[in-house]
């Protein structure tokens, strides 16, 4: 026997006070936030940034992103990773951040992470995104691959199940600026550079 | 452990919303517009954040009380709960369930709530649980107000509380909106409506008399079904 998935409904315009209330200065604690980065986590440390654009080409404001990440090893800290019970010294990172767009000046989404290792042969570096917002009856499915990772993009078996002309929405630009390590992914709901949406 | 997890059953469309509904105005210009890709679930769609009883604070799962400032919130009390399981059935222990809503009056305490009803100073409207060994979560508030919103003239919410879970993986997360039995409002609400047909019912809560705690609290039950393995029925041995 089978039962019927339940529909998923949109986040709608109030999610901030449940889902990130910290970032938006809510009384009360969050479960996630924008910044992943943890004492125990040994590697690169980066920022990530972005808008979310509509058909017009204008930032979202009441949009969330959420990020899910393996370490700079290549471990999710989860138990399906077969890595996950082999002394894994980073307990602590977790490997997951949610950030809304409304706090930021020019509505960008700014995670400060660290730069995830392979997490199997095959595959090239990358973040899992999650797309929530006013306006998105469904929850949206993207990547963040690293422009700097040029050899493992070539050979990565989503970017290459991808149109060609496509993967290019999939690859964050690297900027040094500061000493920090800034990689710039809009996400273009519409349009001629719409992003890549995957059916996960 | 290193067998590796087993695929989730897809994204069945026929149940969720279309990624754009014109009845609904703001999808137009903000669903994407062009095919979704497949993708071969790997670990990075098999894992997810693990979040359990610690990531709750101690009134989390009571919206009557993590608001207070000087008394207590107005309105009529409810319990909601619900079981969370997979398609197959199977309970989903251990699970967090984040929700928020807006109060009795039907007012969002979010700042850019501009309706023109009553804030309550002692109503929150956020809150959070875990589900127990039987997959199933309890939280206590008050039932949401119906509210006004610029979709179309005269546009009215349903009373809705708004879930938020993750499941065992990513590709498990469901963000989606619980209503209540019999509310007019919903028949004319773009939003509901947007679910296909057979699947809106599993929106609906059920009023529950075994849940209602006497002389206290109405109760509404809630259950709700993640995406389970993907079964090939081919391979029955
Ligand atoms: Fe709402």
């Amino acid at each position: 026997m089978t039962k019927g998935q339940t529909p998923s409904q949109t986040v709608g315009p109030y999610f901030a006070y449940g889902l990130t209330p910290e970032q938006y200065g809510y009384p009360l604690a969050s479960i996630a936030s924008p910044d992943l980065r943890t004492p125990d986590v040994e590697g690169r440390q980066i920022r990530i940034e972005g808008r979310v654009l509509d058909g017009k080409g204008e930032a979202i404001d009441d949009a969330m992103i959420e990020i899910w990440q393996a370490d700079p090893q290549g471990r999710y800290a989860h138990p399906a990773d077969p890595s996950y019970n082999k002394g894994r010294g980073n307990i602590a990172f977790k490997g997951f951040g949610r950030c809304g767009t409304g706090t930021d000046p020019e509505n960008r989404f700014i995670f400060d992470s660290v730069k995830p290792g392979a997490v199997d042969d095959s595959q090239a570096p990358h973040i899992n995104v999650i797309v929530f917002m006013r306006g998105l009856l469904s929850h949206l499915y993207t990547r963040i691959y690293f422009a700097d990772e040029a050899d493992a993009n070539a050979k990565d078996p989503v970017l290459l199940s991808v149109p060609e002309d496509r993967r290019d929405t999939l690859v964050a630009a690297r900027e040094e600026s500061g000493g920090t390590v800034v990689y710039r992914f809009d996400i273009h709901m519409q349009g001629e550079n719409e992003t890549v949406f995957f059916d996960v | 452990m290193t067998t590796p997890p087993k695929p989730y059953s897809p994204r069945d469309w026929s149940s969720h919303p279309p990624i754009i509904a014109p009845d609904y105005k703001s999808t137009p210009l903000r669903g994407a517009t062009k095919p979704l890709i497949p993708i071969r679930q790997s670990l990075s769609e098999l894992t997810g954040p693990v979040f359990g009883q610690d990531s709750l604070g101690e009134l989390d799962n009571d919206l009557t009380k993590n608001g207070r400032k000087d008394g207590e919130p107005l309105g009529e009390r409810i319990i909601v709960s619900g079981k969370v399981v997979d398609e197959l059935g199977r309970p989903q222990p251990n699970m967090l369930v984040e929700v928020w809503q807006a109060n009795a009056a039907g007012r969002y305490v979010h700042k850019v709530d501009q309706h023109n009803a009553p804030l309550d100073p002692n109503f929150f409207g956020g809150g959070r649980c875990v589900t127990d060994d039987q997959g199933v979560y309890r939280f206590y508030s008050v039932k949401p107000g119906a509210y006004p919103w610029g979709n179309h003239p005269n546009a009215w919410r349903p009373n809705h509380i708004h879930f938020s879970l993750f499941g065992p993986s990513i590709a498990t997360r469901l963000v989606t909106q619980m209503y209540f039995p019999g509310d007019p409002l919903l028949d004319l609400d773009p939003i509901f409506l947007s679910s296909p047909e057979k699947a809106r019912d599993r929106l609906i809560s059920e009023f529950d008399l075994s849940l209602t705690e006497e002389e206290f609290a109405l109760g509404y039950r809630f259950d709700i079904v993640l995406r389970g393995p993907w079964e090939t029925p081919m391979e029955t041995a």
